[in-house]
């Protein structure tokens, strides 16, 4: 299966093992991520005013694209941001024909978006494919690897763009289960990092950081696994702060479940785990998954 | 003793231009606060969501200009899941960042942040904060 792949700002730049390694589970599972040609950013985060069609038009240029230059129906993020600001604002033009008028009217130099694309992510699309086609493909199993699922916010709200029970996600643990992992569940697992907070506020993103993980330690996880850059930051670089802050703090290693995957699939020379802020190859050799 | 219910124009200023901009009924808000008991920056806000929205209603537009509510929501959504009459509050939340950022004030500021900073940052922090906090 072929399918449009949008990378976004971050997947080419900080988030490159996520990149890499979800293209090469998606190759061992039988799709080719075909990426779309001439995409721009999406600008990350959706606009919520009614009268701000400016800040719509990155995400509708990238869909207008894929409609006609690729001719396709659907396009796949692997970043949950990218997936969300694109998902709401299809479905903003989509339930108002006047403003997608308006719109294109203004990027004169695209042919006109009809509102035929689907934008999806890449959890959506590896579930279509089904967890036991997934087992088939595992060739080191994950054994006695505690999981810790992190959807955050985008993947599941608003509720009409959600991949999943909004409130109670499971995808990600169907897939890391087929991999042969445990999974643990923590009430953190849909609450917000603090996003772009990051930047302005960023003892309350230290803060956030220190209670998800310390939530996961303490529920007995080893490894948080998540889909999005920006989440990826605040949890794994930020603990370095939570750590300087903190005595006694614990570091726990955050990957991209991709990289997981791809590890369970015999693929670890596409993990890029050496790219990770928190080493997680002494755990992962210790649980004998890696050759020291 | 007389009592009137009701809100002059001067005090309707505010409450039209955030409804106007977010398309959300603020007056429909009765103060249940689970806006608030649901927002995981509730703990660094001045006043919580459901104050802020109760500030609107009155017209308390200074209130709220003190406040750092608007400018630590992070869009998660969750108060705008959680409320029971429907309110997209986050909406109303950058309703209130573009009153203020529509007037060519710009809360980040982006020579304030520091070169090693920027070397760390993800381009996913640096755009949705520059789309969130300057106009």
């Amino acid at each position: 299966m072929k399918i449009p792949y949008f990378p976004g700002c971050t997947l080419k730049a900080t988030a490159k093992s996520f990149e890499v390694s979800g293209i090469a589970v998606g190759k061992e599972l039988g799709i080719e991520f075909v990426e779309m040609p001439r995409w721009n950013c999406c600008g990350t985060v959706y606009s919520l005013a009614t009268d701000d069609l400016m800040h719509q038009l990155a995400p509708v240029r990238n869909l207008a694209v894929v409609e006609s230059d690729m001719e396709e129906n659907r396009v796949v993020s692997f970043c949950s941001m990218c997936y969300n600001t694109l998902r709401q604002a299809n479905n903003l033009v989509i339930n108002d024909p006047e403003k997608l008028k308006t719109i294109n009217e203004f990027m004169d130099t695209e042919k006109d978006y009809r509102g035929g694309v689907e934008p999806l992510h890449l959890l959506q699309v590896l579930g279509e494919v089904g967890t036991k086609e997934m087992e088939k493909r595992v060739k080191k199993p994950l054994t006695g690897l505690k999981l810790v699922p992190y959807y955050g916010c985008t993947l599941v709200r608003p509720e009409d763009v959600s991949i999943d029970d909004p409130r109670d996600p499971s995808i990600m643990e169907e897939i890391m289960k087929a991999m042969g992992a445990d999974i643990i569940d923590i009430e953190y697992k849909t609450e917000c990092c603090g996003s772009y907070q990051t930047i302005t506020n960023r003892d309350a993103v230290v803060e956030r950081t220190r209670k998800i993980i310390e939530s996961a330690r303490e529920a007995g996880g080893d490894v948080i696994i998540l889909s999005c850059p920006l989440c990826d930051f605040n949890l794994e670089d930020r603990q370095r702060e939570v750590r300087e802050k903190y005595h006694g703090f614990i570091e726990m290693p955050v990957l991209y479940f991709t990289q997981l995957m791809a590890l369970a699939m015999g693929l670890e020379d596409k993990a890029g785990f050496e790219g990770n802020q928190i080493d997680p190859r002494p755990l992962l050799e210790e649980r004998g998954l890696l050759e020291g | 003793m007389e009592l009137k219910i009701g809100y002059d124009d001067k005090n309707l200023a505010l409450m039209k231009e955030v409804e106007e901009i977010s398309g959300q009924p603020v007056m429909l808000c009765y103060q249940c606060g689970k806006c608030s008991s649901s927002c995981p920056m509730a703990d660094d806000m001045d006043y919580l969501p459901n104050q802020v929205m109760k500030f609107i209603q009155i017209g308390a537009t200074e209130k709220i200009l003190e406040g750092n509510t608007p400018w630590i929501c992070a869009e998660c959504f969750n108060c705008t899941v959680e409320c029971p009459k429907g309110i997209d509050i986050a909406a109303v939340m950058e309703a209130l960042r573009l009153s203020i950022l529509r007037k060519n004030i710009d809360v980040l500021r982006i020579e304030s942040i520091a070169e090693e900073e920027i070397e760390d940052l993800p381009p996913i922090a640096l755009v949705a904060a520059m789309r969130k906090l300057t106009g």
